[in-house]
């Protein structure tokens, strides 16, 4: 189709990702100063810092590295989030922990990436974190993963050493079956080739910079399952008015006044009479609008209720959810074990029924366990008190994505994204759209098709 | 993309700006909180980034009046131009306006005095926290913007805070997805930053697109002004000249607003919204950096008030 597009601002979001000292903060340091997205007052900051922990040159990873922890040990520890604009785009970065004792922190800031920036240490090549942290970018579904061979200029930008790294990325993404587009570029950050201005010495390399990727790589959200929303809240005006408006965020598609909804779980139905979004009315809505939605009936809709499009592919009411978890804390999650899950469509007690596989870093192929660790990356089944209204995780990232929570600390301590339900044997939505005009597309927008082997239904 | 969208629909949601995106992620946020916790408040300063935070608020509940209070921390240093549009605000939209006092934290003793033209930026999180606790909140929801200092930078958008108020930057909730995790126990609480992923040229561009109300001294005007470490102080109420210092009227605006004693003027002559605009794109220091003398102390100073209970 062809572009009608106006002349906006869009915003990207970015995640940096790759093994400790493989130079992401120092990149991050490289766009902000090139892309001059940093203050007089912050430089003389790094300067000053600069001398106190470093070997007294210029340390632009002191930019981003903002906990005293932190700057003292040399080390990102937290996902720490800049911001910069060039004409064409304003950024969003988040640049996260190399460190596998912070995995956390780095799927926390890849979940919202448009696209993920995975360095590499052109001499040391594809390391296990390199492999975890693509692992879960492929995972997570980001739009786009930059290949960032670094220190180039240390293995004098030997052309067969960047392939070696480019080889190896790409297998990993093959053996996990993601779709998700590798763009490969050799930098160094620490001076700058290849980040913002083409590389003097990579004669080879007559592809995009880094930034020049940033700037143009498609990241817009487009319709896939359908229109949904999870109602966080009934507005209400006081003073005679009748007005009731259900308001939330629009996922998977566009709504208009006048569509056909359904309401689930309780599968009541009814007709769109008035949006608004912002506060403002309108007559249509697209994905990732706050709005709110008048219904024509005077329905039993609250809180944690999912609108959604009669002519969508339509949510699972789900007490038995399949889920791909990256595993976040130091407690080890068992059979057995209780937890919270939490979605937009509400919070749900329940039990880990079953524990399928877990991925293997080494090899990148599934195993059998009892019991998952910190940073581990599985597949479980997970038995809920009361239904959520889930998507699969692929066909729609918000309404496919939750977190666990520890009921007796309240700690955040997984990541899930839903594969479906057990006992849905194909593992695609219940009910098929009843009519065209929003029918999903596999793989859409370079969504990761299937992480897994999608074989867990002939193991229940 | 999808086959199956319109022209129409294709040029709609192309048409959605970084404004756009940061709006509805920000109504997502505070909409979010109100959901999923009993008693929160907004911390209103009369600052810009809280007026935003306000009109996110009021657009996220709109037509609906907004479900929770504004808490204004008085540090008594404050602005006359500010109260005056605090008030003048919270009447025009009908909002109960909660104000807690730092000067009646230290006439109860709970705060040692710092004399009459010491900075009271500091000691504002005593009187947060036991306002606060007093009025039972347990979610604030506060201004903060993760460009504004590099220990913001890595707070999270909920964030926690234990029963002394604390922050513990090693021990944050993950937050996937922006999927927030508001369970706290009796005595917790948290703090919630909607407008975590705006610059401060966003928050102008949406201040100016939206025609939001600001209090006057964000805009160019003549003042008595001391030169104090190279900032430009507002002569007045805590701030007196010493023998060593010349007041003198200087053509300033400021760039925050906060403590009298210790926010300092620019000289500038923008006088409108897109005067401030183009002033902001074209500035080469940070706004604290510029007019916050008390985050100049250390390159710390932000982490350890935070770890104290401050915004």
């Amino acid at each position: 189709m062809s572009a009608t597009a106006t002349e906006q601002n869009t915003q990207v979001r970015i995640a940096t990702i790759g093994s400790v000292d493989d130079g992401k903060s120092t990149l991050i340091g490289r766009l902000l100063h090139d892309s001059k997205g940093i203050f007089e007052d912050q430089l003389s900051a790094v300067s000053k810092a600069s001398r106190r922990y470093g070997d007294g040159s210029f340390n632009l990873a002191l930019l981003t590295d903002g906990l005293r922890a932190e700057r003292e040990q040399g080390i990102t520890i937290d996902v720490a989030y800049r911001y910069f604009a060039t004409p064409k785009r304003s950024f969003v970065l988040a640049d996260t922990p190399g460190h596998a004792q912070f995995t956390r922190n780095m799927v926390t800031g890849a979940s919202v990436s448009d696209i993920a920036i995975v360095l590499v240490d052109a001499r040391h090549g594809v390391v296990e974190q390199t492999r975890r942290h693509v692992s879960i970018a492929a995972l997570l579904g980001v739009s786009h993963l930059i290949l960032a061979v670094n220190k180039m200029d240390l293995v004098e930008w030997s052309e067969s050493a960047f392939d070696e790294v480019v080889t190896d990325v790409a297998e990993i993404l093959t053996t996990l079956e993601s779709s998700v587009p590798l763009h490969a570029i050799p930098i160094c950050a620490t001076d700058g080739q290849n980040v913002v201005e083409k590389s003097v010495e990579a004669s080879w390399y007559q592809g995009p910079s880094v930034l020049d990727l940033l700037e143009t790589l498609d990241v817009a959200p487009v319709p896939t399952v359908g229109a949904r929303l999870a109602v966080q809240w009934t507005l209400r005006e006081h003073g005679g008015s009748d007005y009731r408006g259900y308001a939330g965020r629009l996922e998977g598609g566009v709504l208009r006044v006048g569509d056909a909804v359904t309401v689930h779980p309780k599968g009541n139905t009814s007709v769109v009479t008035g949006l608004t979004r912002a506060g403002s009315p309108t007559e249509i809505a697209v994905p990732g609008d706050a709005i709110a939605i008048e219904l024509a009936d005077d329905l039993d809709v609250g809180k944690f209720d999912v609108i959604v499009a009669s002519a969508a592919v339509q949510p699972l009411d789900a007490t038995n959810i399949v889920a791909d978890v990256c595993w976040l804390v130091d407690t080890e999650l068992k059979v057995g074990d209780s937890l919270i899950v939490r979605h937009p469509s509400g919070e749900a007690h329940g039990k880990v029924a079953r524990i399928l596989h877990r991925l293997d870093l080494d090899t990148l192929k599934n195993s059998s366990t009892d019991t998952l660790v910190l940073n581990d990356i599985a597949r479980v089944a997970i038995q809920l008190k009361t239904p959520l209204v889930v998507d699969a995780y692929n066909s729609n990232r918000v309404g496919g994505s939750a977190i666990a929570i520890d009921p007796v600390t309240n700690a955040t301590i997984g990541a899930l994204m839903v594969v479906g339900q057990e006992d849905d044997r194909s593992l695609t939505p219940t009910k098929k759209a009843s009519s065209t005009t929003t029918s999903p597309k596999k793989g859409v927008r370079g969504f990761v098709k299937d992480f897994f082997t999608l074989k867990v239904n002939e193991e229940f | 993309m999808s086959i199956d969208t319109t022209q129409e629909e294709f040029a709609i949601l192309q048409s959605r700006s970084h404004l756009d995106r940061l709006e509805a992620e920000a109504i997502t946020i505070i909409r979010e909180v109100v959901s999923g916790c009993e008693s929160p408040v907004l911390l209103f300063s009369g600052g810009k980034d809280s007026a935003v935070l306000l009109w996110l608020a009021i657009k996220a509940f709109s037509p609906a009046r907004l479900p929770f209070p504004v808490m204004h921390v008085d540090t008594g240093h404050n602005f006359p131009e500010v109260i005056e549009y605090r008030d003048e605000f919270v009447r025009k939209y009908n909002i109960e306006l909660v104000v807690a006092s730092v000067q009646e934290s230290i006439d109860r003793g709970d705060i040692p005095d710092p004399g009459p033209t010491g900075s009271r930026n500091r000691q504002q999180a005593v009187t947060l926290l036991s306002a606060i606790r007093s009025n039972k909140f347990d979610a604030a929801f506060g201004g903060g913007r993760r460009d504004e200092d590099k220990a913001r930078a890595k707070e999270r958008i909920l964030s926690f805070r234990d029963k002394k108020g604390g922050w513990e930057p090693r021990a944050q909730r993950p937050e996937p997805w922006n999927i927030l995790n508001p369970r706290i126990v009796k005595g917790e609480h948290l703090r919630a930053f909607p407008i975590s992923n705006w610059t401060e040229l966003d928050i102008w561009e949406y201040i100016a697109r939206e025609d939001i109300p600001l209090p006057s001294i964000y805009f160019s005007h003549e003042r008595v002004v001391i030169e104090r470490d190279g900032m430009l102080l507002s002569v007045g109420g805590p701030v007196v000249a010493e023998d060593d210092e010349t007041p003198r009227k200087e053509v300033v605006r400021y760039r925050t607003v906060g403590d009298m004693s210790c926010t300092g003027a620019i000289r500038s002559e923008a006088s409108s919204y897109d005067d401030v605009l183009a002033e902001v794109k074209t500035a080469r220091i940070t706004e604290r950096g510029a007019t916050r003398a008390d985050d100049n102390f250390s390159e710390s100073a932000m982490e350890d008030r935070k770890r104290e209970g401050y915004f």
